[in-house]
């Protein structure tokens, strides 16, 4: 096997097409911003005979050259996949190769887009969110990684190597290098994107890096925001002496600099003590106390019902949450194993606990803001008439109202806890030396970074095409909403 | 005003206090002892040794006792041993009469660095010096840059402008600085682009900055702030620009330039300010990255070193002004809201 080129023989064709639609789009951009400033906008002239024509020539004539250049640009985007998934290993290149691992990613993303946009109307927010173009981005962005994580980790469909082996000969090798005797051993022939510094393949690692973000980064932002609706709601309902405590303990959380907090939270030593089992303990009972509050405030008085519910719910989430904190390695491990459905690797508890710890005042802190502005609606004090509890009030009639500035800032707020994570990562702290999660593999690539630029930068950029997709997505969501 | 001031800050402190105290707990706890132990008095050493260190420096007792002592509220511990006197307030070798009482943060002694092997105070300084350093340029680069972005996005909403500006501002806080400083190296620096404009290190920088070596840096710690801060101008620019006396001044004819420089400019100011303010434990944090990164030895490098080596009273130092950083800015920023919103009036 010989070493692979970018674009291989499809990069004859398309290249040169990349150029020049890219040069086109770049000029048409920058005239655009700077007709901005001189020309008159366009506007629509409506003609006696019932037609109307668009005046405003230049500036409009620059929109247009703009908006064909990026259809060209996605155009010419898609030969490279396409072409890639169509033509055999190795004649497409690296990039033609990569799109080929990434097959069944296309192929969700095209599925969950046809099928949503056809059915956009019956879906509410979310088929809203196919109606601007920015959501659209940022919801592909976002799809995109969270396929690669899951057919790249439990159904490893997607990694071409193993990603904590290393092989030998291939310790910082330029992307496209062959793998030694690669087709007798049964291997992959190529690593995609090189080889790190320890001789792993670094594409085969930020599909797994795409696994850990994706499952830890959802769920620690799911817990902080149970922590802030459970203690957010009552501090802006009642006000008063709750407000102040809890407000006076968040703000105390959220003067502390994250890093700080990181390195006094991830230690060895703060986890041989076990206090982020006991911050375990307390933070993942939230979710428990939320379930069981939500339930019995709805179905006070239908005591039987509310039983039965209370008693499944309660029993259910209580069992994940002895199981979530019972972890062999900690100071809390005494649930028989095979009672204990969820085992975490090592160290990951304490990321957890340390994420959903810093994440917990700011979810606090908007869900009392909104608690705040909303508890002087009609509709709440109609239900105050009808003598509806104060936690009925809070969780049905509250926070279902408060569920658009929600949901946007849920969102934010997973790009943030995917940065939190890389901060981790680079900061070697909690997670395993040898983890593929992104921001551990950049700090492993940036000594050798001027050197060897190939293994720091895939993750980098995965990290940023995550978080960007968030963003643009609660960009597009906050904007549909704001149009109901 | 002044009533409003004292709550602050009374608030201000008593959130100082907890913060240092949970720093000092956390930094404190059982295993960090014993580490420190093991790292002084040698790594062999038996149980009852570390024990018996511990007491003998001071250690065993309680913790809440240990942080008066540490403040300088509770009169440092003494041990009188067969004629020879140690203390907390008595350096090795000096005379135990002379020694004060309390020797604490608030006498201004705060410690002797274990890692660097001098006084924490010179090594928060010189930490801060640099930090200082690299900040004055950050906000140099990224306040006025974010607040004309946000302005010129803001002015127009809607327009070609406000749509790329917004998109750029949206990537800018999309990219943590340890992406675009990787970036940045590997583009600027690296042979294997072979640009090489920048120098990919600013340790040379923290005696001689030049634009060689401090750009990298600085511009990666600006960028990430900017993004918001820019979007937090648009957002304000908006609303002011729809306001009724925006309207009047474009009815009465005044030019476009005009109503965004004289009228609308700095009502549009004032949530920005909180927003800059706000940064600063945001800034922090880009800081300890960059400085890693950088290799630029000020203060968020010292706490990397500190909390890396367990380095317990340069940890505490470096927290005690993390925090009072953060918590200074949070109190200018409330007082400038008032100060620059007259609507807002405090009983």
């Amino acid at each position: 096997m010989e070493q692979l080129t970018w674009t291989g023989s499809l990069g004859a064709v398309l290249n040169p097409m990349l150029l020049v639609v890219a040069l086109a789009l770049a000029v048409s951009a920058i005239a655009t911003i700077i007709l901005s400033f001189f020309s008159a906008p366009v506007t629509l002239q409506a003609n006696p005979d019932g037609t109307v024509t668009a005046k405003g020539g230049i500036a409009g004539l620059a929109g247009l050259a703009l908006r064909v250049s990026i259809l060209a640009l996605l155009l010419v985007l898609l030969g490279y996949i396409l072409g890639g998934m169509i033509m055999t290993y190795g004649d497409a290149g690296i990039i033609g190769a990569i799109a080929k691992r990434l097959t069944p990613v296309w192929i969700a993303l095209a599925l969950t887009f046809l099928l949503s946009i056809w059915f956009k109307k019956h879906l509410g927010l979310y088929g809203k969110l196919f109606e601007s173009t920015v959501g659209m981005i940022g919801f592909a962005l976002v799809m995109f990684w969270v396929y690669s994580g899951i057919f790249g980790g439990p159904l490893g469909m997607i990694a071409t190597h193993d990603p904590l082996t290393a092989l030998s000969g291939l310790k910082n090798k330029l992307p496209g290098v062959p793998v030694p005797g690669a087709p007798e051993n049964g291997l992959f022939p190529h690593y995609l994107l090189g080889g790190d510094n320890l001789a792993r393949d670094v594409f085969s690692r930020v599909i797994a890096g795409a696994w850990i973000v994706i499952q830890i980064a959802p769920l620690a932002t799911l817990f902080a925001f149970m922590v802030g609706i459970t203690l957010g709601l009552p501090a802006g309902y009642y006000g008063g002496k709750v407000d102040t405590i809890l407000s006076f303990l968040a703000n105390l959380i959220l003067a502390f600099p994250v890093i700080l907090l990181f390195y006094l939270l991830v230690t060895p030593e703060i986890v041989d003590t076990g206090i982020p089992s006991y911050m375990a303990l307390v933070l993942f009972v939230f979710p428990l106390v939320f379930g069981f509050v939500l339930i019995n405030s709805r179905y006070r008085t239908q005591p039987a019902k509310r039983s039965a519910l209370v008693l499944g719910i309660v029993g259910f989430l209580g069992w994940l949450y002895i199981a979530l904190i019972s972890q062999s390695g900690t100071i809390f491990d005494f649930l028989p194993t095979w009672l204990d459905p969820i085992t975490l690797p090592s160290g990951i508890l304490v990321v957890f606990v340390s994420v959903v710890f810093v994440n917990s005042p700011t979810s606090f802190r908007i869900v009392r803001g909104l608690a705040m502005e909303l508890r002087t609606r009609d509709y709440v004090a109609a239900a105050q008439t009808r003598g509806e509890t104060a936690w009925y009030v809070m969780l049905w009639e509250i926070l279902p109202n408060a569920r658009g500035p929600l949901i946007v800032d849920f969102c934010l707020r997973i790009g943030y806890t995917t940065i939190l994570l890389g901060t981790l990562g680079f900061f070697g702290l909690g997670l395993p030396l040898e983890s593929p999660d992104w921001g551990s593999t950049i700090n492993a690539g940036r000594q050798l970074l001027s050197i060897y630029p190939h293994p720091a930068l895939p993750p980098a950029f995965a990290l940023l095409t995550l978080v960007l997709g968030l963003n643009l997505l609660a960009d597009g969501l906050r904007e549909e909403s704001l149009k109901d | 005003m002044l009533r409003f001031l004292i709550r602050r800050i009374g608030t201000m402190l008593l959130t100082a206090l907890c913060l240092t105290f949970i720093v000092f707990f956390l930094t404190n706890l059982a295993p960090n002892l014993e580490k420190i132990a093991k790292s002084e008095a040698g790594a062999r050493i038996s149980d009852e040794e570390v024990t018996s260190w511990l007491e003998k420096n001071g250690y065993a007792q309680p913790v809440l006792l240990r942080y008066g002592e540490w403040l300088g509220v509770w009169p440092g511990w003494t041990r009188d041993e067969g004629g020879s006197v140690t203390g907390r307030c008595i350096p090795i070798g000096s005379d135990p009469t002379l020694a004060p009482t309390f020797c604490g943060v608030l006498q201004g002694d705060w410690g002797q660095s274990t890692v660097f092997k001098r006084p924490v105070i010179e090594s928060v300084w010189r930490g801060l010096a640099l930090t200082g350093k690299l900040m004055f340029w950050v906000m140099v680069v990224m306040v006025p840059g974010a607040l004309i972005v946000g302005v010129l996005a803001g002015m127009r909403e809607g327009s070609r402008l406000d749509r790329s500006l917004s998109t750029a501002s949206i990537i800018s806080t999309a990219t943590p600085e340890y992406v675009s400083g990787v970036v940045f190296i590997a583009v600027f620096t690296s042979s294997a682009v072979g640009l090489r404009w920048f120098n990919g290190s600013a340790t040379s920088a923290m005696d001689d900055a030049t634009f060689n070596n401090f750009t990298l840096p600085v511009m990666t710690v600006a960028l990430y702030g900017m993004g918001y801060i820019a979007r937090m101008t648009r957002a304000s620019m908006t609303e002011v620009m729809t306001a009724q006396y925006i309207r009047t001044a474009r009815l009465k004819g005044v030019a476009f330039p005009n109503i965004v420089l004289k009228h609308a400019l700095r009502n549009a100011l004032i949530a920005p300010f909180t927003v800059i303010m706000l940064q600063f434990p945001w800034l922090l944090n880009g800081v300890v990255i960059v400085e890693t990164l950088f290799n630029y030895k000020g203060f968020g490098w010292t706490l990397v070193e500190a909390a890396g080596n367990n380095d317990i009273e340069l940890l505490l130092g470096v927290s005690v002004v993390s925090v009072f950083v953060v918590l200074i800015t949070q109190l200018i920023s409330d007082i400038g809201y008032v100060y620059l919103n007259p609507r807002i009036r405090i009983s």
